[in-house]
């Protein structure tokens, strides 16, 4: 039997299983409660608490056997797992069956179940990051037992290549310094772009706009968010690149095809959505009589705002911004579709750069081993990235709820 | 005494003029900014969609064909009626089509002898030189081409081929069948595994958990996790569920997990927001009749919470299905010309598919491309205008 039949075999018992211990421990409540006696619960709920004694401990045994199996433990075979598990859920089936009575608390008993498996699905996420941090962790311990940690984070020679030709006599090396500079300087267009139009844009909204030009602005922008990141790369890689070459050409400029300039300046867009609708939401908490309080003093509109009403939002903007950056840092398929392939220790934007996640992506895709260092140097560049990040979004959010404490 | 006064009123007038033209200023900058986001969106539909009509368009040559024993090894032989077309046969009609006559005659063999006349699917060259762009033609298969294009039997067609092929290393064969049916599969796992776990723990958070450090520690997760570059959860795919787990690389089920990992937190998010627009007087009115908060939470609230929940999660799928870093990592970017059959075998998505055509040299791919980012985004905005249909049509003011 595979995988599919024991899954299928499993699956189709057990619900045959529970769906007698269903209408059995009905009946025999309901029998019960015809003879006069007086029941805690209703009778299909002692029919769903025969349910869970049947299904939840087999789950259980069928679960840590799948697991087992998994990780290539010395685990017995499938189709033991599944019967054994069956089994299991028969006699939780008979013990359902039999401790149904009338003192039993079947709905305290549902409704416990219940909030402990909500409480295990809410755990999901922090298994999640934990799951990250792990493997990220771990393949980057093994990668710095042979890379200096140091040599690392300072080094400007980026060529993992040599670690799998061997021939050309060259050492890899594991510099990543370069890889920085090029996502520093990426995002830093990004921002460029991302940070006066988004922020903008939020003002203009918050501010300016009419409740119907609002109404069909704010769409705008979101479908800006929702375009999908290789779609941005086609246009970086395909129409914005050729024109920034011709432009930089016209003005007599020395331009490579695969600049910094063109998958920056797309992210810019990329990205403003994210800043212009959070600083949306904060420029509207101001309270208004900030506003009127600076009105009633002689202010124009657009000094109210300089002076009184972004001010008050700066920690909310701040926060957008990390968040922006934080965006930029991590965006992966603009900068693969558009950006070089060369690690460059420059700052022109009108040279090719490439970037952490460019690196990544890189020596993860086609033949990969896991016992190279170049393979490692991914889940490396992964942790710095991860680590980065984190950090952002962590104050980020921190910001923005001092924000709301202050003002709600 | 005057004049002062008069000085001073006029430095005051010239104040409150400059001050004015710093108000009308500011505003016209924030206008930009927002001219500066409709102009891009214009430039940048306008640009896909120039470079997707090429790809919605496909050469086909009509022909008039007798099926014999020889165009298994000559398949130009059976050309009627057409010296030149028969002689240039090879250099004309894609060999994705004559590939297939062999078994297209063993599968009918009532077919050998019969003739008929039908629209065959041209080569690349032949398609490029059709839409004016560079080609291999030579002088005389362009002659050809121009007199076959006069009498009406080579023309540009719609291109049917884009959605009932898979990839394909000829150009004029690609189509995106096997990648739609991969998005498909992607989807239903992501959907399977995200909407049950984010709903859980939405309801738990919002019902049940009690102010205490465990569920502070859970809400900053999840809020983190929203944030995480997408790329990382490609390095968890590839390190927990390939490597550590052994699933297949490259497969739907890794590619599904993987997303709907990503997908959790936005799902989560989602259905929170709805829980908390059920206002607080359901949920006593519930638990005053005697219901237990399982039931209060089964028979009120959730009913009432599902419209909003579930357009987060379509809103949410829909980022799924457009997703692609994390689909570099654990592989589904691989060469697939044939629609996947099972959850385990290797696939390819829409994004992805994207992705490798853009890195393709011919033109021809360009156009494939941007026509395959059309279909991406018609089904990213349908799912939207679902989502946000459900929305205004459901959604109750308290």
């Amino acid at each position: 039997m595979d995988t599919g039949q024991s899954i299928l075999a499993f699956t189709s018992g057990l619900v045959v299983l529970m769906t007698a211990a269903y209408i059995l421990a009905r009946r025999q409540a309901v029998a019960t409660a015809s003879t006069g006696v007086k029941m805690h619960s209703l009778p299909g709920q002692y029919g769903w608490y025969a349910v869970i004694t049947a299904a939840l401990p087999a789950l259980g045994v069928a679960i840590a056997g799948a697991f087992l199996h998994l990780v290539g433990f010395p685990a017995p075979s499938g189709i033991i797992i599944v019967v054994a598990a069956l089994a299991i859920a028969a006699g939780g089936l008979w013990y359902g069956l039999h401790t149904v009575r009338p003192s039993l608390r079947a709905r305290a008993f549902i409704d416990n179940v219940v909030r402990r498996l909500l409480q295990a699905a809410a755990l999901v996420s922090i298994f999640t990051t934990i799951g990250i941090v792990l493997s990220v962790l771990f393949e980057s311990l093994r990668f710095f037992g042979e890379i200096s940690f140091l040599d690392f984070i300072t080094g400007t020679e980026w060529n993992p290549s040599a670690a799998f030709g061997g021939d050309t006599g060259m050492a890899p090396e594991f510099g990543a310094v370069p890889l920085f500079l090029g996502t520093a300087v990426i995002s830093l267009i990004a921002m460029c772009v991302a940070l006066p139009v988004g922020l903008f844009a939020a003002i203009y909204m918050a501010e300016y706009a009419s409740a119907p030009v609002r109404a069909w602005a704010k769409p705008v922008l979101e479908v800006l968010a929702g375009i999908p990141t290789v779609v941005y790369g086609f246009f970086a890689a395909l129409t914005v690149s050729p024109l920034v070459v011709v432009v930089a050409e016209f003005f007599g400029l020395d331009v490579e095809y695969t600049n910094a300039l063109a998958p920056g300046l797309v992210m810019g867009i990329m990205i403003t959505p994210y800043i212009s609708s959070l600083s949306d939401d904060v420029l509207n908490a101001v309270p208004n009589k900030l506003r009127e309080g600076a009105y009633a003093l002689g202010t124009t509109r657009a000094e109210t705002i300089k002076h009184i009403v972004l001010p008050a939002a700066f920690p909310g903007i701040l926060a957008a911004s990390l968040l922006g950056v934080s965006r930029a840092l991590g965006e992966t398929m603009i900068v693969v579709m558009a950006a070089g392939l060369r690690p460059n220790m420059t700052i022109n934007p009108l040279e090719d750069l490439t970037t952490v996640t460019v690196q990544i992506s890189d020596s993860l895709t086609g033949d990969l081993s896991f016992d190279s260092p170049a393979t490692q140097s991914a889940f490396a560049l992964g942790l710095v990235l991860f680590a980065v990040t984190l950090n952002f979004n962590l104050i980020s959010n921190v910001m923005v709820r001092r924000f709301r404490q202050r003002y709600v | 005494m005057a004049i002062n006064h008069q000085a001073t009123q006029q430095s005051v007038q010239d104040r409150l003029k400059r001050r004015y033209r710093a108000d009308r200023r500011f505003k016209a900058y924030s206008i930009g900014a927002l001219c500066v986001a409709i102009a891009f969106l214009a430039l940048f539909f306008t640009d896909i969609v120039i470079k997707a009509l090429p790809g919605l368009q496909q050469a086909e040559i009509e022909l008039t064909y007798t099926y014999t024993d020889d165009v298994m090894f000559d398949p130009g032989a059976g050309v009627q009626g057409d010296e030149a077309l028969a002689d240039e046969f090879n250099s004309l009609i894609s060999r994705g089509w004559t590939r297939l006559l062999p078994e297209e005659l063993e599968d009918n063999p009532e077919l050998e002898g019969t003739t008929e006349t039908l629209w065959v699917l041209a080569t690349d060259d032949v398609d490029q030189y059709l839409k004016g762009e560079y080609n291999a033609l030579g002088e005389e298969e362009r002659a050809l081409v121009d007199r076959l294009a006069e009498d009406g039997r080579a023309s540009l067609n719609f291109n049917t081929y884009l959605f009932t092929n898979g990839d394909s290393k000829l150009p004029e064969m690609a189509g995106l069948k096997s990648a739609l049916v991969g998005s498909l599969y992607l989807v239903f796992l992501v959907f399977i595994f995200a909407f049950p776990l984010g709903v859980m723990t939405a309801v738990y958070l919002e019902e049940y958990a009690p102010e205490n450090q465990l569920t502070n520690w859970i809400e900053v997760n999840i809020n983190n996790l929203a944030a995480v570059p997408s790329i990382i959860f490609g390095l968890l795919g590839l390190a927990v569920f390939i490597n550590f787990f052994g699933a297949p690389r490259s497969s739907a089920l890794v590619g599904g997990l993987t997303i709907g990992i990503m997908t959790l937190p936005l799902i989560i998010i989602a259905g929170r927001a709805a829980l908390r627009a059920v206002p607080d007087s359901i949920r006593q009115g519930a638990l005053a009749v005697g219901a237990s908060r399982w039931q209060m939470v089964k028979d009120h609230v959730l009913p009432l919470a599902l419209p909003g929940i579930l357009t987060g999660t379509i809103i949410g799928m829909a980022v799924a299905i457009g997703e692609t870093a994390p689909l570099l990592i654990i592989g589904m970017i691989a060469y697939i010309p044939e629609a996947p059959t099972s959850f385990t075998e290797a696939a390819t998505v829409l994004p992805a598919q994207i992705f490798t055509w853009a890195g393709m040299p011919e033109q021809s791919y360009t156009g494939r491309t941007a026509a395959g980012i059309l279909v991406l985004l018609a089904v990213m905005i349908t799912m939207n205008a679902t989502a946000i249909y459900l929305r205004n049509r459901y959604t109750r003011r308290w």
